[in-house]
């Protein structure tokens, strides 16, 4: 089976022209085979990107990489919804749902869902299956056991998110606004100072979450380098690496040799480690275990 | 107009549920005693039995009675989901509250004259997706997330052509609900799939001398002094550094208190108020109705907000009206 690397949309507020440049270099020199573009998490950040999509979009489809656009998480707001309703209108591009209004609008024809949407079950995924869903990234609380029964059967390609922070909660609430004291509507854009989210420790100085704008994520970094080959086998087609300041064109090297088993899970990890510096991994929900938790290959 | 707000109030036990009928409920939720609902507590809930007896009461005294069946089914085991929802409708249960597609799929086409509501835990926040339930599955209601203000549920609610109900009291989720994996993050035991947030089987309060740590999994939630009250570690309620800075970064640990603003809901086009609460005790449950009931009664008639006199119940709590005035965000 031929398993395909993805890579997710950039969900941090970076600079317009870090953004632009960061998707010009994955088109020119990144071995991935899909690329999401667009914004998943705020929308008061996408005007200051948007003049570059097209750009972006064209370089990526010239570098033969499937693009698809993603969409916002909580859609709370008429702007929103139109802006929505207006993506899934343009039926030259594939579309990721990351709610449910999503799918409802792009029902009847080819189109990926993503994490926000919540597949937990056959029931679920057939009746998305049956509208139009081609591709599901699974929500990140899912492990082994979960992807096994919903592999079965399902005639759409199942995804998972294999690096990078995980998203764990949206909310209407902006906890960057609130951590600089600032109200949602007088933000600032405060969340462009973290260019991998605000770091969230215990009072006893213990790293635990990030925050990123209305997004809460893990301070950890899910990998799951080592479970590639065991996902592969249950079914799993796509595996997704969720964007992050460090050289991604080199991480998704690391994966790409690991997939064609050419490099170990050991010296994956280590030179991920490298990469990422000092934080912590984590592969706890594939497990069955806490999320946090990264179990040791030979603990499997 | 017509400003009747429908009271839907907590059952986490029989005794629960008659003090709620007893003090004024129009209709009571609860849940069956298993993963199937997002209460799955030790020691709440129904067995089949008590819920034929609750609805035999609740019946008797013009109380309808809801049955919450608002987790995610677990992949490669539909059946306990599938047969509270059968038992749901042999039973004679008023309506099902559900989450899951699959499940409303379920439900609407076995069972398709059991009324069908649609949870808080599906998150659904816009026309579209609240359109996309009513179409595909019939619901007549709506709960909606509690991150909406009151003018966005009136423009919603002139969008939609369907019941909705919104959460008035009790505890308060600062993330979309459905939507929130914190507690499986450092517990492993998550709402959407196992019907618990923050399990007190994952809780540990450590005694420091000069400070009472409260722990959640391995994390430090809270540190309080010694004349201070430990709260419970609720993730979303703790106190974390963020930017050299420590705070309730998410939430101060209060709780919602909407009452003063039932005649804007009703206003908004809100068909019923629903009060937080299974894990609650018979003696709250019993005040907390009977407040809401003349709260209710009297923004229906147009007078002015009542003394609920919640005091005693609410002491050493704070109270928000949270996303409902939008400079809660």
């Amino acid at each position: 089976m031929n398993a395909k690397l993805t890579l997710g949309p950039v969900l941090f507020n970076w600079k317009p022209d870090v953004w632009r440049d960061f998707y010009f270099r994955i088109a020119d020199e990144a071995d991935v085979d899909t690329v999401y573009v667009g914004e998943a998490v705020c929308s008061k950040r996408s005007p200051f990107y948007a003049p570059h999509i097209v750009d972006v979009i064209e370089r990526l489809q010239g570098a033969d990489k499937e693009v698809i656009v993603s969409t916002l998480a909580l859609i709370m707001n008429s702007r929103e919804m139109n802006e929505l309703r207006d993506t899934a209108g343009d039926h030259d591009l594939m579309v990721e749902a990351n709610d449910v209004s999503a799918c409802a609008l792009l029902a009847g024809r080819p189109h990926a869902i993503g994490p926000y949407v919540n597949i937990y079950n056959e029931g679920t995924l057939k009746y998305f299956t049956d509208r139009g869903a081609a591709r599901v990234c699974l929500p990140v609380e899912l492990g082994r056991d979960a992807m096994a029964a919903l592999v079965k059967d399902t005639p759409a390609e199942l995804e998972v998110q294999v690096f990078g922070r995980l998203p764990l909660a949206i909310s209407a609430r902006c906890y960057h606004a609130r951590a600089h004291m600032l109200h949602k509507d007088n933000c600032q854009f405060v969340c462009d100072q973290d260019p991998d989210g605000l770091e969230v420790e215990t009072l006893d100085r213990e790293p635990f979450l990030a925050v990123n704008g209305v997004q809460t994520m893990s301070h950890s970094y899910q990998n799951l380098s080592a479970e590639l080959a065991e996902m592969q086998t249950l079914g799993i087609k796509h595996f997704r690496l969720s964007p992050h300041s460090v050289d991604m064109v080199a991480v998704a090297g690391i994966y790409r040799k690991v997939l064609n088993r050419a490099l170990s899970t050991e010296e994956a990890d280590e030179q991920l480690q490298n990469l990422i510096g000092d934080v912590a991994f984590s592969n706890g929900y594939f497990h069955g275990a806490k999320g946090v938790d990264f179990v040791l290959a030979d603990q499997h | 107009m017509n400003n009747a707000l429908e009271l839907v109030c907590p059952a986490g036990t029989p005794a629960s549920l008659h003090a709620a009928v007893d003090n004024g409920a129009d209709a009571v939720y609860l849940g069956f005693r298993d993963e199937t609902n997002a209460r799955n507590f030790p020691g709440l809930n129904f067995s089949r039995k008590e819920l034929q007896e609750g609805l035999d009461f609740a019946h008797a005294r013009g109380c309808e009675v809801f049955l919450a069946v608002n987790t995610f089914p677990e992949a490669g085991n539909p059946g306990p989901w599938r047969k509270a929802v059968d038992d749901a409708a042999a039973l004679g249960v008023d309506c099902v509250i559900l989450a899951d597609i699959g499940l409303l799929d379920y439900a609407a086409t076995h069972h398709p004259n059991l009324r069908r509501h649609l949870s808080v835990q599906a998150s659904a926040s816009n026309p579209d997706s609240i359109n996309f339930y009513v179409d595909a599955f019939d619901v007549k209601r709506v709960v909606l997330p509690r991150v909406l203000s009151v003018p966005e549920i009136k423009v919603l609610n002139q969008q939609i052509n369907v019941e909705t109900e919104v959460f008035v009291f009790g505890g308060l989720c600062v993330m979309a609900e459905g939507r929130c994996q914190l507690s499986s993050y450092a517990t492993g035991e998550s709402p959407n799939i196992n019907g618990v947030c923050s399990p007190a089987s994952h809780v540990r309060y450590e005694d420091e001398g000069d400070r009472m740590v409260s722990k959640l999994g391995d994390f430090t939630i809270n540190a309080f002094a010694e004349n201070e009250a430990a709260g419970y570690p609720t993730l979303c309620k703790g106190r974390f550094i963020a930017g050299g800075e420590a705070s309730y970064l998410f939430e101060e640990p209060t709780s919602l208190n909407a009452a003063s603003m039932l005649p804007e809901l009703a206003a908004a086009g809100v068909t019923a108020l629903k009060i937080e609460g299974r894990q609650r005790g018979r003696a709250y449950v019993a005040q907390v109705v009977a407040a809401f009931r003349r709260a209710a009664d009297a923004a229906q008639a147009g007078d002015a907000a009542p003394e609920l006199g919640l005091q005693a119940i609410t002491e050493g709590q704070a109270k928000t009206s949270g996303a409902y005035n939008k400079s809660w965000r």
